[in-house]
């Protein structure tokens, strides 16, 4: 293809939205509405995603040693726990911070522990996290055979309510979205082919004049392409202004520290780049789809 | 040239529209297509340029096979002849010189060689006054003549009208058929389908008669033949 006639194409296809005025509005409000829909599910299952996370992450084994066993042997067993291939990281307590963190927990009648630091009752212990929090169970058996391991302890049952319920709520956030994102190509295809229609007329005397499909399809593309993304910067906008207010009043107004929300950098620039690609792709895939009926003179 | 060779051609609903067509019309002819309405008149003339394809026989146009062409030659095709139709088929929403310089733009013709050309054709369908209007604008033997530029402006040998006074008064048809005659005269061959039997009996060229899609009758220098 010449350089002149791609130049043309792009005239012809930005001229379009102009000339079809409020077609084109049309089509980029729903691209618009959608992707706003769309955007407010992103960011929530995004972030109950990120909040399922921060609490698995939580999820640790603790590892009791036995009494009266050598430094050395504890310090082999430590060894060992992070020679574990599903282990992330292991801490040391020893049994004196053990009872430090244990009389602190009584606050001012810490008093009442004075003394036990000669026979102290406690054992050493390990703190084990796993890199996929899936997985603790089967590690915390595996670490219950190790030698001197007096016991070893997890929130059993916790952990598998917690994973039920994190899958759950992925798998209805994927689900919403998919279902959304296809909603959304429909309603944008079939707005696109009203403005096809209205056109099909040009396309049959471009054919009768001799133009090859891909000459009638170029502006066409482009068309699409152009108010798929333009469509897409308004609900952009709304969403990153609005997300950047909804973590202040998290934060700052109503001190809810606990609900740890994802920063807004890198999400602003992720989002945006994934729902203009979003909008670019439907509203290529809408007037690509509608053009090829009226390609068949 | 233009030649068909035992075409035949049944609609999907099962209508024969023609029934084993045996023509040849030579370079720089101006052939006459008449018959009653649904004998087969406007199927024969999209046959030539390809917009239906025949169940069965050859065309031979220009010296493509049309009746064996891929979908990727069309555009060939259609370059090589100009059609014009009974209700212009132009753009609303390009003005006069747009619509003549799109048929242009289409074959990737440069600027620079645009410009001359369709103000050329302009020139000769004497609407080089009126380059700035719209379709809506103009009366319809103006539109038609716009159409004819259009048909013209990439040089093609042939020139295909379906009816082209078909929505005319009179007077306004015979300009129309003067701009006919002087292309011509200029060496471009001419088919075209009409039901103006003033126009035939008078401007006498060859007349090629279809009827129930058979072809009835072929003269030089023939008359119209039907009542009315």
């Amino acid at each position: 293809m010449k350089v002149r006639t791609m130049g043309r194409h792009l005239r012809e296809g930005s001229r379009n939205i102009t000339r079809n005025g409020w077609m084109s509005f049309a089509s980029m409000s729903s691209v618009a509405i959608t992707l706003f829909i769309l955007g407010v599910f992103l960011l929530l299952a995004l972030n109950v995603n990120h909040i399922a996370n921060v609490v698995e992450r939580q999820v640790e084994i603790r590892v009791f040693v036995k009494q009266d066993v050598e430094q050395s042997e504890v310090d082999k067993l430590g060894e060992k726990l992070k020679d574990l291939s599903q282990v992330e990281s292991v801490t040391f307590i020893p049994k004196e911070e053990g009872l430090e963190n244990f009389k602190k927990s009584f606050g001012d009648k810490a008093y009442w522990f004075e003394g036990l630091e000669k026979e102290n009752p406690l054992s050493d212990e390990f703190v084990v996290k796993t890199k996929d929090p899936v997985e603790t169970e089967m590690v915390a058996e595996r670490i219950k055979n190790l030698p001197y391991v007096e016991s070893v302890n997890y929130a059993k049952d916790m952990i598998k309510k917690l994973f039920t319920i994190t899958t759950m709520v992925r798998n209805i956030g994927v689900a919403f979205i998919v279902a959304l994102a296809f909603t959304a190509m429909f309603l944008i295809a079939n707005t696109i082919k009203l403005t096809i229609v209205a056109r099909r007329r040009e396309i049959e005397i471009m054919k009768l004049v001799g133009a090859t499909n891909s000459f009638i399809r170029w502006p066409f593309f482009i068309e699409g392409l152009l108010m798929g993304s333009l469509g897409s910067v308004v609900p952009i906008i709304l969403l990153l202004v609005g997300y950047h207010y909804l973590i202040e009043l998290v934060q700052v107004d109503l001190n809810l520290y606990f609900l740890d929300l994802l920063p807004l950098n890198p999400l602003a620039w992720q989002l945006a780049l994934l729902l203009m690609g979003i909008g670019a792709f439907i509203g290529v895939w809408g007037s690509m789809m509608s053009v090829h009926r009226f390609l068949k003179v | 040239m233009i030649e068909m060779i035992d075409v035949w051609k049944t609609y999907p609903n099962g209508t024969n529209a023609l029934e084993g067509i045996n023509v040849k019309i030579e370079k720089g002819e101006f052939v006459y297509v008449v018959g009653p309405s649904g004998a087969g008149k406007s199927t024969f003339i999209k046959l030539m340029y390809r917009e239906e394809k025949p169940t069965k026989g050859t065309i031979l146009l220009n010296g493509f096979n049309i009746s064996k062409l891929k979908e990727s030659q069309i555009p060939k095709v259609r370059r090589s002849i100009g059609v014009v139709f009974q209700d212009y088929k132009l753009l609303p929403k390009l003005n006069v010189y747009e619509n003549v310089a799109f048929a242009m733009e289409v074959v990737e013709a440069s600027k620079k060689q645009t410009k001359p050309r369709v103000l050329e054709m302009l020139e000769l369908v004497k609407l080089k006054n009126k380059l700035r209007s719209y379709p809506s604008e103009l009366s319809g033997g103006e539109q038609q003549r716009v159409s004819i530029a259009r048909a013209l402006v990439n040089s093609p040998g042939t020139i295909i009208a379906d009816e082209p006074t078909g929505n005319l008064d009179p007077e306004t048809s015979w300009e129309i058929m003067r701009i006919f005659e002087e292309i011509n005269v200029r060496g471009t061959t001419v088919v075209m389908a009409t039901h103006n039997r003033e126009i035939v009996n008078t401007l006498r060229k060859r007349v090629i008669a279809i009827e129930s899609g058979r072809i009835v009758r072929d003269e030089q220098r023939g008359e119209y033949g039907y009542e009315g």
